[in-house]
């Protein structure tokens, strides 16, 4: 089976409860490397909590998670950063008294042990030029916009070398041009070989750079498959979507 | 190395010519004016790096006045007792930071309160040990005079201030440093670049009460008697606090000040309002606080001249 030797993230049966609120009820999704998987469903549909749930800040109630090859279900939130999962944040994180260059230092130095300053310093760099924030580098990231500090998230978990980068709502805030921007930057990214999941509500980038979409809803999972396929899926249509959506679409072609 | 910290070492150099200057007095002044920039410089560690508002700090020290009063008695001379004091109170203090350092703001400063109670009472009831309320004799550590016992003590906690000012300036430009201050700004984004960051905050734990501990250690030599209620006193936790907001939260240099700023107004005020010292103390402290809330640090040259000239 040759797409099985490319997985590189599995849930198998992967639950989450809050007390009583089952966020996510028996998940079953597979990632292939070099992938760009949508995840899309309606607000509280569990699709954050499934990021946090990977990255170990709520670990599963239940299930079976491995990501290249190893069992990850219990590990913490830094030694998951540190195999190389790495995520943006829906709500900026930054570390708001450091200039925007410390904030991607810091990322490349605690990622990687045995990282020297100097090298960090240097990576940070280039990794602000690539998310073209060069100009800001020595700009403290409480006073930068926040298409700018979506941005450096970005560069962030581009400094810790991620083989799996979870992109959390990076466009929600932003117009239409920085829409763009961004959209570019992650065909560039997923050109560079990186597997990324992301979480979107605008169903154009979804469409425009997705290569396969899952839908949530209600903590379970709907539909999983090609855009083209999943979009018409009358589940998804009802639960998130929309008829008015499938209307235009059908009339689209 | 920076202008501040350079600064700090002077600052320190210039507390060693104090014995050059008086007697016995300034050396009690000088004695107490190093265990304060202790205190602070490492208050400064877990609660102006790493931004956990500690309130242990008289835990640490009397458990380390107890640890060294108890070796003394059992006949290990001072210097090892003390070194041994302050391994037991970092690795105690690493241990214990692990568990408690998962609480955070209001409740991590409650816990860390709760921990001078619980040491108080532990010593207060191990009665075979420590002697219980009726407190712990020290043997003198040597007969030479009261004057050259003076200076002893006071160069050995001015030597102890020296090694925990390297120590915390070595930390402040480290990488543990830099990750303190990552905790501090944003512990969920912290934790999401790799900072494995109970690790870190419990290092910082420790090594805020090991220095602590053992200018604990020291006093109890220095005043061979010791009691619970007077080194697990609770305004051993608050000082250091008010130290470095007076002096600059964060800053070595600034906490230092603070200390030393704290105390000559203690002494000042002291002396001169025996009645109310407190209370005037109190509202000397409030007024600093208000005109200059970022403390000493901020204090600039050319807020100075500034005024002058408009004048």
């Amino acid at each position: 089976m040759p797409e099985m030797q490319h997985e590189i993230l599995h849930l198998s049966n992967v639950s989450r409860n809050f007390g009583g609120l089952r966020a996510l009820r028996d998940v079953s999704i597979s990632v292939s490397k070099g992938e760009v998987l949508g995840l899309i469903g309606p607000n509280g549909a569990g699709k954050t909590t499934l990021v946090n749930t990977v990255c170990g800040v709520t670990p599963a109630s239940a299930g079976v998670v491995t990501f290249d090859g190893r069992d990850i279900t219990r590990v913490k939130t830094y030694q998951a950063a540190r195999l190389g999962l790495s995520r943006t944040f829906q709500i900026v994180q930054p570390f708001a008294e450091f200039s925007a260059l410390d904030n991607v230092a810091a990322a490349a130095l605690f990622s990687q042990p045995g990282e020297s300053w100097k090298s960090a310093r240097l990576e940070a760099r280039t990794h602000l030029a690539f998310v073209g924030l060069e100009a800001q580098a020595d700009q403290c990231a409480a006073t930068l916009t926040l298409a700018m500090r979506k941005r450096l998230e970005l560069a962030k978990a581009l400094a810790m070398k991620p083989k799996l980068l979870f992109l959390d709502e990076v466009n929600a805030g932003l117009n239409s041009i920085e829409v763009e921007r961004a959209t570019k930057l992650i065909h560039q990214l997923a050109a560079r070989g990186i597997t990324i999941v992301m979480i979107e509500h605008l169903m154009k980038v979804v469409l425009n750079v997705c290569t396969r979409i899952a839908v949530l809803h209600n903590g379970e999972l709907i539909a999983d498959g090609a855009p083209r396929d999943v979009i018409k899926n009358q589940a998804v249509v009802d639960a998130y979507l929309g008829q008015q959506y499938a209307q235009r679409n059908a009339a689209r072609g | 190395m920076t202008r501040a910290n350079f600064a700090l070492l002077i600052l320190i150099v210039i507390v060693a010519s104090l014995p050059l200057f008086g007697g016995a007095y300034a050396l009690r002044v000088g004695t107490l004016a190093c265990m304060y920039a202790i205190f602070a410089l490492s208050w400064n560690v877990v609660g102006g790096f790493a931004g956990y508002p500690s309130f242990a700090t008289a835990a640490s020290f009397g458990l380390g006045a107890y640890v060294t009063g108890i070796l003394l008695n059992n006949g290990v001379p001072l210097p090892a007792a003390l070194a041994g004091t302050f391994i037991a109170l970092f690795l105690g203090a690493v241990a214990l930071g692990a568990v408690l350092l998962r609480l955070r703001g209001h409740y991590f400063a409650i816990a860390s309160l709760s921990l001078v109670e619980v040491f108080r009472e532990l010593i207060n009831n191990a009665t075979d040990l420590t002697g219980g309320g009726m407190g712990l004799n020290i043997p003198l550590a040597s007969s030479s005079g009261i004057l050259a016992d003076a200076m002893f003590f006071f160069y050995a906690m001015w030597g102890l201030l020296v090694l925990t000012a390297l120590v915390v300036i070595v930390v402040s430009v480290s990488k543990l440093g830099f990750g303190l201050s990552c905790i501090r700004q944003n512990e969920t984004a912290a934790n999401m670049v790799g900072l494995n960051t109970t690790l870190y905050k419990s290092i910082a734990f420790g090594l805020s009460a090991c220095f602590v501990g053992t200018a604990g250690g020291l006093y109890a030599a220095w005043v061979h008697y010791i009691d619970p209620s007077d080194v697990f006193d609770i305004l051993y936790s608050v000082k250091p606090i008010v130290m470095a907001l007076m002096g600059g939260l964060g800053s070595p240099l600034g906490v230092v000040c603070g200390a030393f700023l704290y105390l000559g107004l203690e002494e000042v005020v002291w002396r001169n309002y025996i009645q109310i010292h407190s209370g005037v103390l109190g509202v000397l402290i409030i007024v600093l606080l208000l005109f200059l809330p970022h403390g000493l640090i901020s204090l600039r040259w050319a807020m100075v001249w500034r005024k002058v000239k408009h004048a």
